[in-house]
């Protein structure tokens, strides 16, 4: 089977004995999941005892929880005994040269147009000291530095910022929030903190990709932004260049707390490792994604390209409770061969004159499902709350499959809700006329599928937008003709 | 430049064409005439290649090559243009990023360098003028929207930014009034060259008053029944086809 059951092969192999005692002195948990393990995770990275006894109180409240089955998705039971959920961030083995990356790796970065470095940089070629990617990161931290925005990552943020990591950990997405979301947090290993101060406008777009310490994201990941009064920050997550990963589980958690006047923008490109062509393999990424607006006209904006994971299930929401608080979700999914994915929004409407829009896009193609689910709720005091969907999903041949799961419910009669959707087919009139006019039928799919998904490849950074464009394309490949 | 020999061609099982022959040679303008259901359509979408449509015999040579042999991009490249009777939409899709992508896919199979970005629009701007087509329109999604006059001028339009060899128009006539049908024409005057061909297929003579056909020809029940000069074009218009239908049945009788 695949390399991820080869790792557990290797890992179950091991000696590994029921009711051993955690040595503090190694460098990995032994597998399988209890309170020790907890307090192991916790004691390695030095945690303060208020943060472990959060974890604990996750830890126990998951343990009377029981694994969503709603989202429109199938996959073998997880045995989460099965997953080692501490080791040290081990270095990658470093390469001589890109001779030594693996081929067809190295023609999906062609294809993306990503340059030579950044080929070194994601493959763990040793980087000529001039163009160093360090160097790079610790100019980026100083202008961040002297602007006052706090970008790490999280153990550092505990370490460093406790009294800002204490008063949001847990605001937004609270610790027994689901099934994933508690998990998360009783073993989270690392992730990103981000905090921008009040009035402060970041001037760059901040990336995961700039982050030292960043390579080593583990599976459990969670991500922390605090936008004070009057901030902006573009936030971009992910990258486009292929994600080789050996976890098979990825439960992540983001919280943004946006206060008054503030405005976040969240982008994600999600390319994880979806499987091969028969369905084998392949991440489940179950995440948690909430953002609140908690101050008057404060904005949050999704921005997502999914297109990675055998398994996706994500619903980056908006909870505007401030007034005037606007919430966007935008978004474009793709699914092949035997992915699926469970992926929408919610937007929680509290506060007075509170606007919503969602635009999603769904692809499918081959033998893959694609839902979208969304919730738009309007809370009785929400005065003239408004909010507009539109749910457009395409087909690629028949054997695939595009669903639609909206719901909204009202409490007040001063709203206004607009919901739109349609389904097509990419057609062979539409293929026949590329063709006709001298577009091979891969570049008619990337045409037509690009034009489709505009709207939303549009609300992405410019260098983000383009690379999106061209990892479309490659998702689809073959899927046609 | 296109030899047609003994082509037979059928969809879903139901044979259409039934030996068709027929040779263009460049400089030419041939029209193709003749009643609904006779295979006009079906003929074009052959020669383009389109994947619904049966080839059971015969040949088909462009420029010494067979054409058959080709997938419908590389007969695209080669050089064969359809203007099509229904244009396709193409929603997010603007006219100028589809052109380019054909135009620079077209370019690279002919050997020539891509056009950039700049060189791109100045060639477009030169190209607009023939069919009086305005820039704001080819900023929108292809075909999406557009009325029946400007699908048309789209489709020459194109047919001027690919630089075809053989332009073959499929009722590029139906639905157009008067001026547009004017304009359509000029852009299809002004292409013409002695190196290059054009099969003008159309139900009514009114088109041919605008482009002269060298050669007319009837095609009745998937076989070119009859040939002439223009003045046979106009002979169908005063009479109709009914006496084609006659003397067929005449001649199988």
């Amino acid at each position: 089977m695949s390399k991820d059951n080869q790792i557990l092969e290797d890992f179950t192999s091991q000696e590994y004995e029921h009711g051993w005692s955690v040595d503090l002195e190694s460098d990995q948990a032994p597998k399988g999941l209890n309170e020790d393990i907890v307090r192991f995770i916790s004691a390695k990275k030095n945690e303060p005892e208020w943060l472990l006894e959060w974890r604990l109180k996750a830890f126990k409240k998951w343990q009377t929880m029981t694994e969503p089955t709603w989202p429109n998705v199938k996959y073998p039971k997880i045995d989460l005994q099965d997953i080692i959920y501490y080791s040290a961030p081990k270095k990658q083995k470093e390469l001589k040269s890109l001779d030594e990356v693996d081929p067809e790796l190295r023609e999906t970065f062609s294809k993306l147009g990503i340059s030579l470095e950044e080929q070194k940089r994601l493959t763990g070629v040793a980087v000529d000291a001039v163009i160093d990617s360090v160097s790079v990161a610790t100019t980026f931290k100083e202008t961040l530095g002297e602007l006052g925005i706090i970008f790490s990552s999280f153990s550092e943020a505990v370490r460093d910022h406790p009294d800002l990591i204490k008063k949001y950990l847990g605001s937004v997405v609270p610790a027994t929030d689901n099934y994933y979301a508690a998990l998360n947090s009783a073993v989270f290993s690392d992730g990103s903190f981000c905090y921008i101060p009040k009035g402060v406008h970041c001037p760059m777009e901040l990336s995961t990709y700039f982050r030292i310490n960043a390579a080593n994201t583990g599976q459990f990941e969670r991500t922390l932004i605090v936008a004070d009064e009057g901030s902006y920050v573009s936030y971009l997550e992910g990258c486009t260049a292929p994600q080789r990963d050996e976890n098979q589980l990825h439960a992540a958690v983001v919280e943004i707390y946006v206060m008054k006047d503030a405005e976040v923008k969240y982008s994600t490109v999600q390319n994880w490792y979806p499987g091969n062509k028969e369905g084998i393999g392949g991440i489940y990424n179950f995440v948690t994604k909430r953002g609140i607006c908690a101050g008057d006209n404060a904005k949050l904006s999704w921005t997502q390209v999914e297109t990675g994971s055998a398994v996706t299930w994500k619903y980056p929401s908006c909870i505007l409770k401030g007034d005037n608080s606007i919430g966007e979700f935008y978004s474009v999914a793709v699914t092949n061969n035997y992915q699926q994915a469970d992926t929408g929004t919610k937007m929680i409407h509290l506060g007075k004159n509170t606007k919503s829009r969602i635009v999603s896009k769904g692809i499918s193609a081959g033998h893959s499902q694609n839902s979208y689910r969304g919730l738009v709720d309007v809370s009785k005091r929400a005065t003239n709350a408004r909010n507009f969907s539109q749910c457009d999903s395409l087909l690629l041949g028949d054997q695939c499959g595009a669903h639609t799961f909206p719901y909204i419910e009202v409490d007040n009669s001063t709203s206004q809700i607009e919901h739109e959707a349609t389904t097509s087919k990419i057609g062979e009139d539409q293929i026949f006329y590329c063709n006709q006019r001298g577009i091979d039928t891969e570049s008619a799919v990337a045409l037509i599928v690009n034009g489709f998904s505009k709207e939303v490849l549009n609300k992405l950074p410019m260098e983000f937008a383009v690379e999106a464009q061209k990892l479309l394309a490659l998702t689809l490949e073959g899927s046609v003709g | 430049m296109l030899k047609i020999e003994n082509l037979k061609a059928s969809v879903e099982g139901t044979p259409i064409l039934r030996g068709i022959n027929l040779e263009v040679k460049p400089g030419e303008i041939h029209a193709i005439m003749g009643p609904n259901g006779s295979g006009k359509s079906t003929l074009a979408s052959v020669l383009a290649g389109r994947e619904e449509y049966e080839v059971d015999e015969g040949s088909v040579t462009f420029q010494g090559n067979d054409l058959l042999e080709l997938s419908p991009e590389d007969r695209a490249r080669a050089g064969v243009f359809l203007a099509f009777q229904y244009p396709v939409e193409i929603p997010g899709v603007s006219t100028t990023n589809f052109l380019k992508a054909a135009v620079n896919q077209v370019r690279t199979y002919r050997g020539l360098p891509e056009l950039d970005a700049v060189n791109f629009l100045k060639e477009m701007k030169e190209k607009m003028k023939i069919v009086e087509i305005d820039q704001a329109l080819l900023r929108r999604s292809l075909n999406e929207g557009f009325s029946g006059g400007e699908k048309k001028r789209n489709e020459i339009f194109q047919m001027a930014m690919l630089e075809p060899t053989l332009s073959i128009l499929d009722e590029t006539d139906s639905g157009l009034d008067i001026d547009a049908l004017r304009i359509v024409a000029n852009g299809v005057n002004t292409l013409k060259s002695k190196d290059k061909a054009t099969i003008v297929i159309t139900h009514y003579q009114r088109l041919l008053d605008y482009i002269i056909p060298d050669f007319v020809h009837v095609l009745y029940k998937g076989r070119l029944v009859k040939s002439g000069g223009k003045e046979l074009a106009h002979e169908l218009e005063k009479r109709g086809y009914d006496w084609i239908k006659e003397e067929q049945e005449q001649i199988s009788a």
